[in-house]
């Protein structure tokens, strides 16, 4: 039963297995353990977040190709929905004409990414994708009409999903209200989307895949035409991460440039997926939430050690708690040097 | 291989197409200037980075860095010598600008010997790495610009000699933008000198096509490219400090900024080729400058177009380099 | 007997998943010319890469003059006094013929008297000297290939199959200059098919086989031995006649 939802694909470690367990539950309990708006976001955003890095890693894990577009796919699913949200009213029929806009989109673009620049080769993917999404940012904050430009966009969501939306008293001493159902509604919908990522990193498909990151050459010559592999593949990445941010959308009410299309993300899912362990999806799962906790804590700790440190100049500065991403940069080159399998890769070598 | 002029007409072409559009005789020069000061700038930054892609196959995602760095390090010496700057010589103005781009220069140099070490030389040969970690080495980059400037973007003003413009009827050129050009030029004339007049330049175009082979001959490509690398680097750096008195504003995020230009203008050119290079940054500075005229809302989506259109008819560049 | 020039024993050498060179065992003597013969895929061109640092060997020993390059970064075997005349040519096609052999010349400028010497057997170099190299005929490019490796005087050249496209003058051209090579200052090891060339000219031979060198003798005796021939390389009986 647990074989066939995972996939076949289990932890095969007794802390991964631990730690996952405990995401997956932690965050279903969330809003009861942790109440308060401020945590409801977090555990959300975490979410969310899983969603992003894992179809990320379907690229740089098990494809072998890096993409700086992945953002870019993010951001179109979260506009699709905010703008038709905006335009349409705060509707369920905004949210599924939005959903499936950005979704066409976004397969649309890959695929022609794709055809366009995965023949070469990596490298040139990479600057090309590059190119694009930043181009992309660009565009979307110029056409401010559509996309509210810098400011992004705010809008209602439908009915439901609102916090003065009841559907009951209390339960544990929690409200019963919208932004419940709204944070179970990406829950649900993130896990979904992680099974379905599963099951397609274990598939055929998935293993053709693995073999052309290997050697291309090798599986261009047992008859596997590699490009049409990898597009499908960066079409499916391209898809998910619309999805997910279509998720973002719907949880947060606001879209703007900086919380979906900017560069800043783009970072956030490379550390997420290399520091969780690249070509294991349960990697993204960790790097994702050691992430976003990162984010949140790490500063804190950081205000400590610049508290400690305040007469000396410049040491001061590194310990700042805005220079979090130093210290997590730093990792990053670490783990590519001397873990490249990550967290998760380390903790099944240990079993 | 022959020499190919097409590519070359591609520039005369654009700026020639440019004109009814633009209307405006006057503004199509002052558009036409600016377009080419902001192409030599990028190629000054690009040059570098497209050599030692031809030699090593090795793509730095971190070139950004050294452009951020030698804009950082310019405006400090200029901040410095503020008084020779404001000062209404042209003497001591150009006293305050030669020690700051020499720094630039300088310490975007060191830092490329630094980075080429630490972080390139364990991961030749691998891509994926090679683009994660010179991608790492960025954001640690950026993050240690802010540890050491502040997080505040910093601002300069040109000095006096370069402000203004020179006006020729209704025409009017930015003086900046001439020396810009001047620049360009001088470091375009240096580089096809070197690479086409002298020893070492041949063994950097036989690097290009095949490494393994000058190798055979006797000669160390690693120190070839390290070399290369450095000196791409202080380009970089130069080109920074150029581009940071060009926006009079220096942010850490810069590097990536115009990283992105950068890109763009070796993928057009054709990876490892400096005359490919130049053809490249002249035509996005050129297709940015009347693009951002004619319809400003889609100036940096017009690169992108150009970028597609140059790989429609060309798919490796304009000019490829004939590999192996 | 002297000690030989260059030896390898017991050489491994895989490429990638491949293992290609399963213990090449063999001496080139000083001052001759060595054919290595082979069927294609043999493992002669893997040899001579491994010989030139450009494969790793996994085992094995190779000794030059008397000294282990085994590994050895390829530029410092190079300047060693080892040329190398790859199977591809490997001629750059962006520089003209003057400027690919301006940079086989390592120790400064060309001398004039050894360029009249080359062009006297390859005219087709004097005649394209500033062509870019790319544009010449296959045959042409051969010639500036092996031009490389003799423009200045080497201990050892290693020639993976020279005579490939070219003209029957061209060739003959080719083994007076050989000759005169091998009886003056340079030692050879060349990879052949053409047996008629590989007869006329070596003195020494050693056959490969499948990764392995499966005989090593004189010139003249393996000419002489047709069921060796016709065993090793699977030469029908009229094609050396
Ligand atoms: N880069 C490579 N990758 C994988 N296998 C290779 C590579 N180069 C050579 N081989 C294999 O090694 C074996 C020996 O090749 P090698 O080129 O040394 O043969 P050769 O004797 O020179 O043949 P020929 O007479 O055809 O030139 C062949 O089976 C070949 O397929
Ligand atoms: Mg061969």
């Amino acid at each position: 039963m647990l074989r066939s939802i995972l996939s076949d694909d289990l932890p095969r470690s007794r802390w991964l297995a631990l730690a996952l367990v405990a995401i997956l539950v932690g965050l279903a309990v969330a809003p009861f353990l942790f109440p308060g708006a401020k945590s409801l976001n977090v555990a959300a955003k975490i979410c969310v977040f899983i969603v992003l890095a894992a179809s990320f890693d379907l690229l740089l894990g098990y494809t072998g190709i890096v993409s700086f577009a992945h953002t870019m796919f993010f951001g179109i699913g979260a506009y699709g929905v905010a703008i038709s949200l905006t335009r349409m009213g705060a509707g369920w029929d905004a949210v599924a004409v939005g959903t499936v806009a950005g979704l066409l989109l976004a397969i649309v673009l890959a695929t022609v990414i794709g055809l366009f620049s995965l023949r070469v080769r990596t490298i040139f993917f990479a600057m090309i994708t590059l190119a694009v999404a930043s181009a992309f940012a660009i565009l979307a904050s110029q056409l401010s009409d559509l996309t509210g430009g810098e400011d992004g966009l705010n809008y209602r969501l439908p009915a439901a999903l609102r916090a003065s939306f009841s559907f009951g008293d209390t339960l544990f001493g929690v409200r019963l209200n919208g932004r419940l159902l709204d944070y179970y509604l990406v829950y649900t919908a993130s896990l979904a989307l992680i099974l379905v990522l599963l099951r397609i990193v274990n598939s055929p498909f998935g293993s053709v895949l693995m073999a052309i990151r290997e050697n291309p050459f090798r599986a261009e010559a047992i008859g596997y035409r590699t490009v049409v592999y990898r597009t499908i593949a960066s079409c499916i990445a391209a898809a998910t991460a619309a999805l997910a941010g279509a998720l973002l959308a719907l949880w947060s009410s606001q879209t703007n440039p900086d919380t979906t299309l900017s560069f800043d993300i783009m970072v956030d899912i490379l550390l997420m997926v290399v520091i969780g362990g690249m070509g294991t999806m349960y990697g993204a799962v960790i790097g994702a939430v050691l992430l976003v906790f990162a984010q949140n804590y790490l500063q804190d700790l950081l205000a400590v050690a610049n508290k400690a440190l305040l007469g000396v100049p410049l040491l001061a500065n590194l310990f700042h708690p805005d220079r979090w991403l130093l210290w997590l940069g730093v990792a990053f080159i670490l783990c590519v040097y001397f873990f490249p399998a990550g967290i998760v890769g380390r903790l099944r070598q240990k079993r | 291989m022959k020499r190919d002029w097409l590519p070359l007409l591609l520039i005369p072409a654009l700026m020639i197409g440019a004109l009814p559009l633009i209307g405006s005789p006057a503004s199509w020069v002052t558009l036409t200037v600016a377009g080419l000061a902001m192409g030599l700038m990028i190629f000054i930054m690009a040059s570098g980075l497209t050599l030692t892609f031809g030699l090593m196959d090795v793509l730095n995602f971190g070139h950004g860095a050294f452009i951020a760095v030698g804009a950082f390090v310019a405006a400090s010496v200029m901040l410095a010598l503020a008084p020779w700057m404001t000062a209404d010589s042209i003497w001591l103005n150009l006293a305050a600008i030669g020690p700051a781009v020499l720094a630039a220069m300088v310490v975007s140099g060191v830092l490329g010997l630094g980075f080429e070490r630490v972080i390139v030389r364990p991961v030749y040969g691998q891509h994926l790495k090679q683009i994660l970690v010179t991608t790492g080495g960025l954001i640690v980059a950026e993050q240690l610009l802010k540890v050491i400037w502040g997080p505040d973007q910093i601002t300069l003003s040109r000095p006096t000699a370069l402000r203004g413009a020179f006006l020729f009827g209704d025409i009017a050129i930015e003086k900046y933008r001439v020396l810009a050009v001047v620049v360009g030029l001088v470091v375009f004339a240096a580089l096809a000198l070197t690479l086409n007049r002298t020893r070492l330049g041949l063994l950097i175009r036989a690097g290009v096509e095949n490494g393994e082979m000058v190798e055979a001959l006797g000669y160390r490509i690693r120190r070839l490219f390290v070399g290369v690398f450095v000196v791409g680097s202080a380009l970089a750096g130069l080109g920074g400090a150029m581009w940071g008195l060009y926006q009079e504003t220096v942010t850490a995020a810069i590097g990536a900024q115009v990283a992105v230009l950068v890109f763009i203008v070796i993928i057009i050119g054709g990876l490892g080729s400096v005359g490919g290079c130049f053809v490249g940054a002249l035509l996005v500075g050129l297709t940015a400058n009347y693009i951002g005229f004619l319809a400003p809302k889609v100036a940096l989506g017009s690169n992108i177009l150009l970028m597609a259109l140059v790989l429609l008819w060309r798919p490796q560049g304009l000019y490829p380099v004939a590999k192996r | 007997m002297a000690e030989p020039l260059l030896s390898l024993r017991g050489v491994q050498t895989h490429i990638g998943h491949y293992h290609i060179l399963h213990g090449v065992e063999f001496d080139v003597a000083e001052g001759g010319l060595t054919m290595l013969l082979g069927r294609n895929g043999a493992g002669k061109t893997t040899t001579l890469r491994t010989i030139m640092g450009m494969w790793r060997a996994a085992a094995g020993e190779i000794r030059f003059d008397g000294r282990d390059i085994t590994n050895m970064p390829t530029p410092d075997i190079a300047r060693l006094g080892i040329a190398y005349v790859p199977e591809s040519m490997a001629i750059f096609a962006d520089l003209t013929v003057q400027e690919n052999l301006v940079l086989a010349a390592r120790s400064g400028p060309m001398d004039q008297k050894r360029l009249d010497w080359i062009f006297g057997r390859f005219e087709a170099l004097k005649r394209f000297w500033m062509l870019p190299a790319g544009l010449l005929s296959g045959g042409q490019k051969q010639m500036l290939a092996v031009a490389r490796a003799i423009i200045e005087p080497r201990r050892l050249l290693l020639i993976d199959e020279p005579t490939k496209g070219l003209a029957p003058a061209i060739i003959a051209n080719m083994i007076d200059a050989f000759r005169e090579l091998k009886d003056g200052e340079s030692t050879l090891l060349v990879v052949e098919q053409n047996f008629a060339f590989a007869r006329q000219l070596g003195d020494s031979v050693a056959v490969m086989d499948d990764g392995r060198v499966a005989h090593q003798g004189g010139m003249a005796a393996f000419a002489a031995d047709s069921a060796l021939q016709q065993h090793l390389l699977g030469l029908g009986m009229d094609t050396h006649q």
